[in-house]
């Protein structure tokens, strides 16, 4: 496991020993690791090895997960995330998420899932919200295949589309980072293009995690890499040191094919 | 291996067993509502649904009599009962299917199946209790709070069943934005249940409105329309279940018919309630 600093960025996550408990069963063990502000970090590995788990635990997803129980400390710009005075909300403000498959809410409009973030808190101020609207929906790819049917249901849209609207929701509430569950998985290779576009262009305002099992998306999109096998954060460094020259043997055999 | 044409055989003949079966459940049915519309149909008149039924002496002398002060009561109990049951009941349902985890969710579910499954009458003796004696008179507020008894566990469950139907993806998505949990349920959970929650508050309209159990004790019954508007909620007032009991077993013919007349108007609206739920249904299909 890399522990030494690879180069002088600046640092936004950090998380030390983080392990995330399902019962007395450890879905990820004793993750350190440090992601670095506005850059993409990709997270790799076969299933089941604890990516996913793994990137729940920064905006406190397991908290609804009955018998799911973090240890360890996970920091925002030196904050802890898991601060018991702290509301999770205030978290997930902060470090927004996409899921692997598109979440519209189902009875809203277009306009009204972008701006639910705002809305659904109080924010009632018609001008702002057209222009977070606006704004969202560019910055996510989709307002020009949109700006003329606000109003018509968020379910209307292509999976494509909605993964994108997924994505404006998310950025709406201008988070700091944000965490991508497989966004590209359930989507088809043109749509998953427009979304890796995507990522290349919200990094310079956003700090990106994307978890993917598409090891080309990786090396496509991502800075860093972080490599998990079976609950442990095998190897964790620059994008184009872990696809050239990984240190560990078990990341090579992955990268190169001979398991996953 | 047996050959296609016996396999076509048996697949026909299970076929062929399910849709007998069928028609033998719902032959009843047709009998029921046949002979209820076949008895009753002569008494259904203008006068049935205008004139209140007043003494036995009204309907021998040949005065027009009928039910409308039946037809009203049961509007009014049953609307009091629905008031009173759909936000209690989408409340239990929300913490049936939204905090699994909460301590107060397992004692809700006993108690919610406890009241389900408690005979009707046992509801009136409770809404007796409660409403009845301390307010020293038979109302239709008491017998709409029986009712509510009844429609309460069928919408909490309903409820429950519905918002368990929205894929939970849903509600991690409306956190993920920062917002609390309340609020991902009323506006993005509810919303998208709806459909389930309307066929929920139908089909237990339809099951209450039926019962005349638990209106014994609360609304009581009465012959004449109240003299004062608020006499509807806080005096003894009719409803259809009872009074089609009361006329069954009256000794005079006449009463008979209206009794009959009294079933068809309370299977319509049942039908009719039911059939809605349907349409409900297909509607978001």
């Amino acid at each position: 496991m890399t522990t030494e600093k690879i180069n002088e960025q600046k640092i936004r996550l950090q998380t030390k020993d983080l392990t995330v408990w399902y019962g007395q069963t450890p879905g990820v063990k004793d993750i350190s690791l440090d992601i670095y502000d506005k850059k993409v970090t990709a997270f790799i590995g076969p299933s089941g090895c604890g990516k996913t788990t793994f990137l729940r635990a920064l905006n406190r997803m397991h908290d609804l997960t009955r018998g799911a129980r973090v240890t360890g400390k996970a920091l925002i710009d030196g904050q802890d995330i898991y601060d018991p005075k702290l509301d999770p909300v205030i978290i997930r403000r902060k470090i927004g998420m996409v899921f692997q498959k598109p979440t519209p809410f189902p009875t809203m409009s277009i306009y009204d899932n972008v701006v639910a973030g705002l809305k659904l808190v109080g924010i009632r101020d018609r001008k702002l919200l057209d222009e977070v609207c606006e704004r969202s929906l560019k910055q996510a790819a989709l307002w020009e295949e949109v700006k003329d049917r606000l109003k018509s249901p968020g379910g209307s849209l292509s999976g494509g589309q909605q993964q994108r609207l997924s994505i404006a929701r998310a950025l709406a509430v201008e988070p700091e980072v944000l965490l991508m569950d497989e966004p590209t998985s359930s989507l088809d290779p043109q749509s998953t293009t427009r979304i890796e576009e995507l990522i290349g262009e919200l990094k310079e305002q956003v700090t990106i995690i994307i978890v993917t099992h598409n090891m080309q998306q990786a090396s496509r999109v991502s800075d860093y890499t972080a490599f998990f096998y079976i609950g442990d954060l095998i190897e964790f460094d620059k994008t184009t040191k872990i696809f050239t020259n990984p240190d560990q043997k078990r990341t090579e055999e992955y990268i190169t094919g001979q398991f996953g | 291996m047996r050959s296609l044409r016996s396999r076509y055989l048996r697949g026909n003949l299970v076929l062929g067993f399910v849709i007998l079966n069928t028609i033998v459940v719902l032959i009843p049915l047709f009998i029921i509502i046949a002979y209820v519309v076949v008895q009753g149909f002569n008494y259904i008149s203008i006068d049935f649904f205008t004139k209140e039924l007043g003494s036995p002496a009204r309907g021998m002398l040949g005065e027009p009599t009928g039910l409308v002060h039946t037809i009203i009561g049961t509007a009014v109990v049953d609307l009091i009962a629905i008031i009173i049951s759909i936000p209690f009941g989408v409340g239990a349902g929300v913490m049936l299917s939204e905090y699994p985890d909460h301590w107060a969710n397992p004692v809700l579910r006993v108690l919610n199946d406890t009241l389900n499954g408690m005979p009707a009458v046992l509801k009136g003796l409770l809404a007796w209790f409660l409403v009845v004696k301390p307010m020293g008179s038979f109302s239709g507020l008491s017998g709409g709070v029986a009712l509510a008894f009844v429609m309460f566990p069928i919408i909490a469950r309903a409820t429950e069943s519905a918002l368990m139907n929205i894929p939970w993806s849903i509600r991690e998505a409306g956190l993920a934005i920062g917002l609390p949990r309340w609020r991902v349920i009323l506006s993005t959970i509810i919303p998208a249940a709806k459909t389930g929650l309307v066929t929920g508050f139908l089909i237990a309209f339809a099951r209450a409105a039926g019962e005349a159990a638990p209106l014994v004790f609360t609304s009581f019954g009465n012959n004449y329309m109240p003299v004062k508007f608020m006499g509807w909620i806080f005096g003894p007032v009719d409803t259809l279940p009872m009074r089609l009991y009361s006329l069954a077993i009256s000794p005079y013919e006449h009463w008979h018919g209206l009794g009959w007349a009294a079933a068809i108007v309370l299977l319509s609206v049942i039908i009719a309630s039911f059939v809605i739920a349907r349409f409900v249904i297909r509607d978001k299909k």
